[in-house]
């Protein structure tokens, strides 16, 4: 006969013993933040599971791309081509823009936009957990992402870096509830902070005054003044403002550009001055 | 006989993998708590192989998968195998719809502690939608019975 515990602990000493072990972990973890460089090991360590989870998915899309008919593709090259064309259009004159701004911005003495370095990433899999909004995309630190990195889609900002793991990394969304975005309005410029809500298609604008020149429909962009996101790209749409006067800010509520719940292929931002800043950190480090 | 050593690890694994598979929109909602199911099946069946030790540091693996803060999920994960542990002589005797009722009773509380966990130290608002996976894996709780009990007995696990 089997005992149930051939040695060790009884079984409510085992039960005090992990959940003390739990509790000082989660305190250890979210307070002190205590895993910074582990994390990245740990997750390097679970990535294998990651993939195997990937695979049906990647296994169908394969096989759907191979049953594509020759009129589809044909089709997408004519409507790709076209589109290239328009772009590269567009693309003369931006340069002209581009630089025509800087000048004027020099003239003013004010700083010269910077340049960004992009890397499209895949989405990999989608989370399950409920009660947060995360992406897993297959760039990681070998690709030289680092945490707190902007990431888009097509439309729009999708949110940011949140931990990296050699070769793949957590994507926080905007529309997640620990996470705030600092925007202006395209409009006006009235700055604003955008707040997840925890639902994919909603943000809060919190802490906007009866006052303040706000319209539905009005679009708004990042406004780079946290730091972590570049100036300029679209955030969201104002859908609802409740103004009521009984309380002491009124209510906004917006819709994020960024379509979070059908993303498939994101861009990965680096902007030179966070490169010249990791540079300069290393430079700083005594050897 | 390496397959004999390696079942249950194996069957965890499996668990944990299917508890990140990308799935739709639509359906993810209703996705049952499986790696939370195979401990039952494995804590209820052979509680001298899987008992908190195994939960813990599945929970924690669970924790680095899903990006919440290492300790949430073991710490709930601990707490149910414990109750199925600590009750597996009388639950073994109950049918399988009744034990499912009883794995739909764990499953909600290990939903509510792993809420209740996370509302602590973030402030996340509860829907009534995060119990929708106490419901499937209720549902799904016989079969994989079954499913399970079936490799136990082929492979003569004890």
């Amino acid at each position: 006969m089997n005992l149930m515990f051939s040695s060790g602990p009884s079984l409510p000493n085992r039960l005090v013993l992990s959940l003390l072990l739990s509790v000082a972990l989660i305190l250890f973890d979210h307070k002190l933040d205590g895993f910074g460089t582990t994390r990245v090991y740990l997750n390097s360590l679970v990535s294998p599971l990651q993939y195997l989870a990937n695979l049906p998915g990647q296994m169908l899309n394969a096989s759907a791309s191979r049953f594509v008919s020759h009129e589809r593709l044909f089709n997408d090259n004519a409507k790709l081509t076209h589109d290239a064309i328009v772009m590269n259009g567009q693309l003369q004159r931006l340069i002209f823009l581009q630089q025509e701004n800087d000048r004027l911005r020099s003239l003013l003495n004010s700083p010269v936009q910077d340049n960004t370095r992009k890397i499209v990433a895949e989405l990999m899999a989608v989370d399950n957990n409920p009660y947060s909004h995360q992406i897993v995309i297959n760039k990681g630190a070998i690709n030289s992402v680092f945490e707190g990195q902007p990431v888009l889609d097509d439309k729009g900002i999708v949110g940011q870096i949140m931990q990296v793991s050699s070769t793949n990394s957590r994507v926080l969304l905007i529309a997640d509830v620990t996470h705030a975005i600092p925007v202006r309005v395209a409009r006006n410029n009235v700055r604003l902070i955008a707040s997840g809500s925890g639902s994919l298609d909603e943000l809060l604008i919190q802490h906007v005054a009866h006052s303040s020149d706000l319209k539905i429909g009005d679009i708004l962009l990042s406004s780079g003044l946290g730091n972590i996101f570049p100036e300029g790209y679209p955030v969201a749409t104002i859908i609802s403002i409740v103004r009521d006067e009984s309380r002491p800010f009124s209510q906004v509520r917006a819709k994020p550009i960024a379509q979070l719940d059908r993303l498939k292929y994101l861009l990965l931002l680096w902007s030179e001055r966070s490169s010249e800043d990791k540079q300069a950190k290393e430079e700083m480090v005594p050897k | 006989m390496s397959l004999r050593n390696y079942s249950i690890a194996l069957s965890i694994v499996i668990a944990l993998v299917l508890q990140i598979m990308p799935m739709p929109a639509m359906a993810d909602l209703y996705r049952p708590d499986w790696v939370l199911l195979v401990l039952s099946y494995w804590a209820l069946a052979l509680p001298n192989r899987v008992n908190i030790g195994v939960a813990f540091f599945t929970g924690l693996i669970l924790d680095i998968l899903l990006g919440t803060s290492m300790g949430v999920h073991s710490f709930a994960m601990c707490l149910c195998i414990y109750v199925l542990a600590a009750n597996h002589k009388r639950l073994r005797n109950y049918s399988v719809w009744q034990q499912s009722i009883i794995i739909g009773i764990i499953a909600a509380l290990y939903n509510l502690v792993i809420f209740w966990v996370q509302h602590l130290i973030t402030d996340i608002y509860f829907l009534l939608d995060y119990l929708w996976p106490v419901l499937s894996s209720m549902v799904i709780w016989p079969w994989l019975f079954w499913l399970l009990r079936k490799i136990r007995r082929q492979l003569r696990l004890n």
